[in-house]
């Protein structure tokens, strides 16, 4: 079905005539460029460089995403979202796929009707203060003036926190990160707390990274990962097992760097076989071809190389992997078999 | 003899309702009024199904539940257990109260910037075109985030008044404290409080402050009958009694004492762990905006009331200038009053403008009803639909109300012309 | 006589003085310096102060200014460039400016396409011209003007040329329609069916004829997703779109908020004061979270249309007002004499009524460009990467996390370049319209 909405001159160029709900992998084919929902901008998560390309974490998704269904990581269009505008960019059919940071809530899930996909990172929220002024557990914050990224659920978590313990806070919502952290930097707030991986990325370019402390508690599960509507099974399972491709590939060795070797011909290793598409045809289930896994890894690296390239300990960022470790390493990240 | 006769009656043609002028109005009226109803009722059909299809059923009754957020700027009692629905009043209240002290000190600035361009100093004209210029050429978004900005940025933070040798220091002997989170003014007090009373199960309203405004309200009152009794005098022998001393007494004296009786005090506001505690204190988010939105229509306000200063023909200055008045004289006795009939209506709408414009609070986290109501509200419940209409009505009611209220003052001080 | 005269009298001076030169105190920089500066001791007081402030100023904002920065690639970079230097306070860090103006200006725009956008602003000046300075352009412009908004469009956003030349004809329908309706039945009704013509060529038969016309000639240019515009291309492209539809629409407002029908009337000043009452970002939540609510189910054109929508209504109602001001300005005679040579309402107002209110609202209509044009920055607020909006993707660039106050001056200071541009042409119109009045 097309409806042509004539409006001016703009037509053609401006229109993208699509239909949400069903067969959102026909759209995305049918359209050659896959929509992807992400942030405005947050260091190391997506942003847009010089050229206007962008890179990061989740834009890493995306164009794992991207690569299987149409085997090019550059066939993507980025929606910048807000807080505001990222569930209706998803409901609306604008976008096909979220990998905005998104806290996978219950409410979420089943009122607003978004099928999380699988986490990609597993956050917290936590708080970070200057040394300066002595602090060294949350519990000490009693009257503290608090800025906090709104459009999360950051407020929430901050209120319940405060009133379970029995203190007073004043908030400061700040829109966006690069503000919030002008404000901490100038002292007009005594902490500031958000995501503890978007501390970390903020307190990577302080001019004196030094003089400011990350606290020990967390005190949020904030499980990150991409989400499409609720409705579309095969487009979740294509999204889903792109991201478990990923994991999976970092598990059994699989880098970008060898995975086109691995992938011409059968190795020893049946999971690695079934996953590049040398033994059997996964990919050919939910309608793909068989080297969709192939090129999803080819278009950024495995889960890990995707890590250390945009917020691993190399880069300003500079996460540690933590609860983002392999299962085989003591971390969360586990992706189901390949068979 | 004749009889009068009807002339033939006009068989009526279909045609008639395009051609015929009687009719014609009533079928255009009736076209329009039926395409403004299928307009309405297909974008309503198309809302119905989308949200079917979303699986959403229009409903407010979220504003009953537990919003779990807080607000730090707020009038009215308020806790993160409260519902969204008095968190959007207390956005509500936000907006008014940055509204009604934005047009206030807009119009003070506005004035003085306006007669300050006309002056005979090239160096403050020309100062006030630059500011007149700069403010009104660069989107009002942008001086609002670099108000904030300035303010973060220049003042001292609470941590530098700490220590035995603090960098900054309280101003007004010890009664002020400007931080780059907020001013901190002394508070008003009573010791012997006459409580709060209760309107519902929502609102407090002190008592206090109704007994002081019902006695100074009285105490005006018969102030003003004393003046008028002075006027009558005046009128009967030409001589005017003087009365403003006890006019004065009136108003101050009765005040006092019961503030006296309710046991007034000052609360100052002293450093006290990470924040200062006591007084009342205003965020520097609502300073940034007032300051901002202040500063922008001024400088709008500034060339309304200069055209309206140049609208007053030169005659009237030179005539208040033979009958010896002084300069600022003639502008406030002769030209301003003129003026002001020219300057009330694009007044009014720099007023709505101001309004209008508070709603870009959200770009400095100062919570007003856009940001509870159409921010926080909407992100936490995903009901765009409820909470965008509501707060556009909400809006919409204020602009009416503001729109009202000024056009009654307008028609009061217009000119009356016979 | 003269003779008698000079025996009467025992001195006259029979020669002229030479003129005196002036006092130095009164003439020169002195003498106005005394007259303007200093003419008073409340006035030298001031002066002083106003100079001292100035002063101040410029010492403080100077040194921050001169920072020699131009070529640093990121924020620690600029540090380590003016800690090099020995410059303690800190200085601005043009670092970001060099290397991110093309982006602030163009948003994501391919950059070999540049030349588009470019051409498009110098033809969007040539259309303005005869609009603008209307004495000095001969009238046949105005061909161009017309023409513009589809050849504009065409350029920004590229494809088939097929579209706007559609497009285009659309109008030529309406108007075959019109004059072999007109014959038939009066001009209200005429242009009623005329309309009715041109939806129907654009909604229906218009998108078989461009397929049909690209599959037989396919003239095209590479086609850029409107995702892709940002920074003062979005702004400008916003602002002018919303004025450019406006201007009819607020016209036919204008016309129906005077009409003598009350439920047109009512309907007319019900949209305006709505309009007007509600703040422009609750339109633009409007247009990014509600829109799509409202179409049809599986409608869904991208973002910048929608805000395109709304800001054109925005400024519409606005537009109404302004055009409503200029209609008012008009002396009764002007009605009356349109009466008088037996023209109908739709005549009168298109030969009479609305070249002259229109001549008159012009500086409104520049005040409400300015107006909109600065409103486009509200964007920002609904993800969109006007110039507000790229400079906080900007920072969040790991390279340029923590940088402030160059890239609002510079979005600052370009905002006023245009701004201050627009309203200095209005001025300037506005006082050669005053003295045609007087």
């Amino acid at each position: 079905m097309k409806k042509t909405v004539f409006l001016g001159a703009l037509t053609v160029a401006g229109l993208a005539a699509g239909v949400a709900g069903a067969a959102t992998l026909d759209d995305v084919k049918a359209r050659g460029k896959l929509n992807c929902g992400v942030t405005t901008g947050l260091v190391g998560f997506a942003a847009p460089d010089a050229n206007g390309e962008w890179t990061g974490f989740d834009v890493g998704v995306c164009r794992a995403v991207a690569a299987a269904v149409l085997g090019d990581p550059k066939a993507v269009e980025f929606v910048p979202t807000t807080g505001k505008t990222r569930f209706t960019a998803l409901a609306s059919g604008e976008v096909d796929l979220l990998a905005r940071n998104t806290t996978w809530t219950f409410s979420r899930d089943v009122d607003l009707k978004f099928t999380f996909v699988g986490v990609n990172y597993y956050d917290g929220q936590g708080f970070m203060i200057p040394k300066a002024l002595g602090v060294s557990s949350a519990k000490e914050l009693d009257g503290a003036t608090v800025c906090i990224q709104t459009g999360t659920t950051t407020e929430l978590n901050l209120a319940d926190y405060f009133r379970k313990n029995n203190m007073n806070y004043e908030p400061v919502p700040i829109e966006t990160n690069a503000e919030a952290q002008q404000q901490f930097l100038a002292g007009a707030c005594d902490v500031y707390t958000t995501d503890a991986s978007g501390l970390a990325a903020t307190r990577a370019t302080f001019e004196n990274p030094g003089d400011y402390v990350l606290l020990p508690e967390i005190i949020s599960k904030e499980p990150l990962g991409p989400l499409v509507r609720h409705g579309d099974d095969e487009w979740a399972d294509i999204t889903m097992w792109t991201l478990n491709a990923l994991i999976s590939a970092e598990e059994l060795g699989v880098t970008s760097a060898n995975a086109s070797d691995m992938g011409a011909e059968a190795g020893n290793n049946p999971e690695i076989n079934r996953l590049l598409g040398t033994e059997g045809s996964l990919g050919a289930m939910f309608g793909l071809s068989d080297d969709w896994a192939k090129n999803a890894i080819l278009a950024g690296g495995n889960y890990g190389e995707l890590f250390e390239k945009n917020i691993g300990e190399n880069t300003p960022i500079g996460l540690a992997r933590g609860l983002n470790a392999q299962w085989t390493e003591g971390g969360l990240i586990y992706s189901p078999p390949f068979r | 003899m004749t009889t009068l006769t009807d002339p033939p009656a006009e068989s009526f043609k279909l045609s008639m309702l395009v051609y015929d002028t009687r009719y014609r109005s009533i079928t255009f009226q009736i076209l329009a009024l039926v395409a403004v109803l299928l307009l309405f009722g297909w974008l309503t059909m198309n809302t119905a199904q989308n949200l079917n299809d979303l699986g959403k059923e229009p409903s407010f009754s979220f504003l009953g539940e537990s919003a779990g957020y807080d607000i730090n700027q707020r009038l009215i009692d308020y806790s993160s257990q409260s519902t969204h629905l008095r968190a959007a009043f207390v956005g509500l209240l936000n907006t008014l109260l940055v509204a009604a002290m934005g047009c206030a000190t807009a119009t003070v600035i506005g004035v003085i910037v306006g007669v300050l361009r006309l002056s005979g100093n090239w160096l403050v004209a020309r100062l006030m075109t630059v500011y007149v210029e700069m403010f009104r050429n660069v989107p009002v978004l942008m001086w609002i985030v670099l108000c904030m900005a300035i303010l973060i940025e220049a003042m001292p933070p609470p941590s530098a008044f700490r220590g035995d040798d603090p960098d900054a220091t309280m101003k007004l002997f010890d009664s002020v404290a400007i931080t780059n989170r907020g001013v901190y003014i002394p508070e008003p007090l009573f010791s012997r409080s006459l409580g709060d009373f209760h309107v519902g199960a929502a609102f407090d309203v002190s008592i206090n402050l109704i007994a002081i405004l019902i006695v100074l309200g009285a105490s005006i009152f018969v102030a003003r009958g004393i003046a008028r009794r002075a006027d009558a005098k005046q009128e009967a022998t030409g001589l005017r009694p003087r009365t403003w001393h006890t006019r004065l007494a009136v108003i101050v004296l009765p005040t006092v004492v019961l503030l006296a009786i309710l046991g007034f005090h000052l609360g100052y506001p002293e450093l006290k762990g990470f924040n200062f505690a006591g007084g009342t204190y205003m965020r520097n988010s609502l300073i940034a905006l007032w300051l901002a939105l202040s500063l922008y229509t001024a400088a709008f306000i500034a060339e309304i009331v200069r055209a309206g200063i140049l609208a007053i023909s030169s005659g009237q200055t030179e005539a208040a200038a033979a009958l010896g008045l002084r300069n600022n004289r003639i502008m406030s006795l002769v030209v301003l009053p003129q003026a002001m009939r020219v300057i009330i209506p694009p007044l009014i709408s720099q007023y709505l403008n101001l309004t209008k414009n508070s709603s870009l609070a959200i770009a400095v986290g100062y919570m007003d009803i856009t940001g509870t109501l159409m921010g926080i509200t909407l992100n936490q419940t995903g009901r765009e639909l409820e909470t965008v209409l509501l707060g556009m009505l909400v809006y919409l009611a204020i602009s009416l109300i503001i729109s009202g209220v000024m056009n009654w003052y307008n028609n009061r001080v217009k000119l009356v012309e016979r | 006589m003269a003779d008698t005269h000079a025996e009467t009298v025992l001195f006259v001076r029979d020669t002229m003085l030479p003129q005196q030169e002036p006092p130095l105190s009164t003439v020169g920089p002195v003498g106005w310096a005394r007259t303007n500066l200093f003419s008073g001791w409340l006035n030298t007081i001031i002066t002083i102060v106003a100079l001292l402030f100035v002063i101040n100023l410029i010492a403080h904002l100077l040194p921050w200014f001169i920072s020699g920065t131009w070529n640093a690639t990121s924020l620690n970079d600029c540090r380590e460039m003016m800690a090099a230097v020995g410059n303690e306070q800190g200085g601005a860090c043009w670092g970001v400016i060099r290397e991110r103006w093309p982006q602030l200006m163009f948003g994501f725009y391919p950059a070999e396409l540049y030349w588009r956008p470019v051409l498009v602003l110098v033809l969007l000046f040539v259309a303005l011209a005869p609009i603008l300075f209307a004495d000095r352009t001969p009238t046949r412009m105005l061909g161009f003007t017309a023409v513009f908004p589809f050849l504009g469009a065409w350029l920004l956003w590229g494809g088939t040329i097929w579209n706007p030349i559609t497009a285009l004809l659309g109008f030529v329908v309406g108007y075959v329609v019109f004059s072999l309706v007109s014959k038939v039945v009066n001009a209200g009704v005429s242009l009623f069916v005329a309309v009715v013509a041109s939806v129907i060529w654009w909604t229906t038969l218009a998108g078989y004829v461009v397929l049909g016309l690209s599959a037989i000639a396919p003239l095209a240019i590479a086609s850029v997703q409107s995702r892709e515009f940002g920074g003062f291309l979005l702004s400008i492209t916003i602002g002018v779109t919303a004025i450019m539809f406006s201007l009819p629409i607020g016209i036919l407002l204008a016309l129906g908020r005077r009409s003598h029908l009350p439920l047109v009337k009512a309907l007319c000043v019900g949209f305006i004061e709505f309009i007007r009452g509600v703040p422009l970002i609750t339109l633009l939540f409007v247009a990014s979270t509600l829109l799509n609510i409202f179409l049809p189910p599986g409608t869904n054109f991208d973002i910048i249309l929608r805000v395109m929508i709304m800001t054109t209504l925005f400024a519409s109602a606005y537009m109404a007002e302004v055009v409503r001001g200029g209609l008012a300005a008009l002396g009764k005679g002007q009605y009356e004499g349109a009466d008088s040579l037996g023209l109908d309402y739709w005549q009168a107002q298109r030969l009479i009524i609305m070249p002259q209110a229109l001549k008159i609202s012009i500086p409104g209509i520049v005040s409400t460009f300015i107006g909109v044009f600065k409103d486009t920055t509200l964007v920002s607020i609904i993800s969109m990467f006007d110039p507000l909006g790229l400079a906080n993707a900007i920072r969040a660039d790991a390279s340029w996390n923590g940088i402030y106050w160059e890239l609002f001056i510079f979005i600052g200071a370009i905002f006023f370049i245009f701004c201050f541009s627009m309203s200095r042409y209005s001025m300037y119109l506005e006082r050669k319209l005053q003295t045609g009045h007087r």
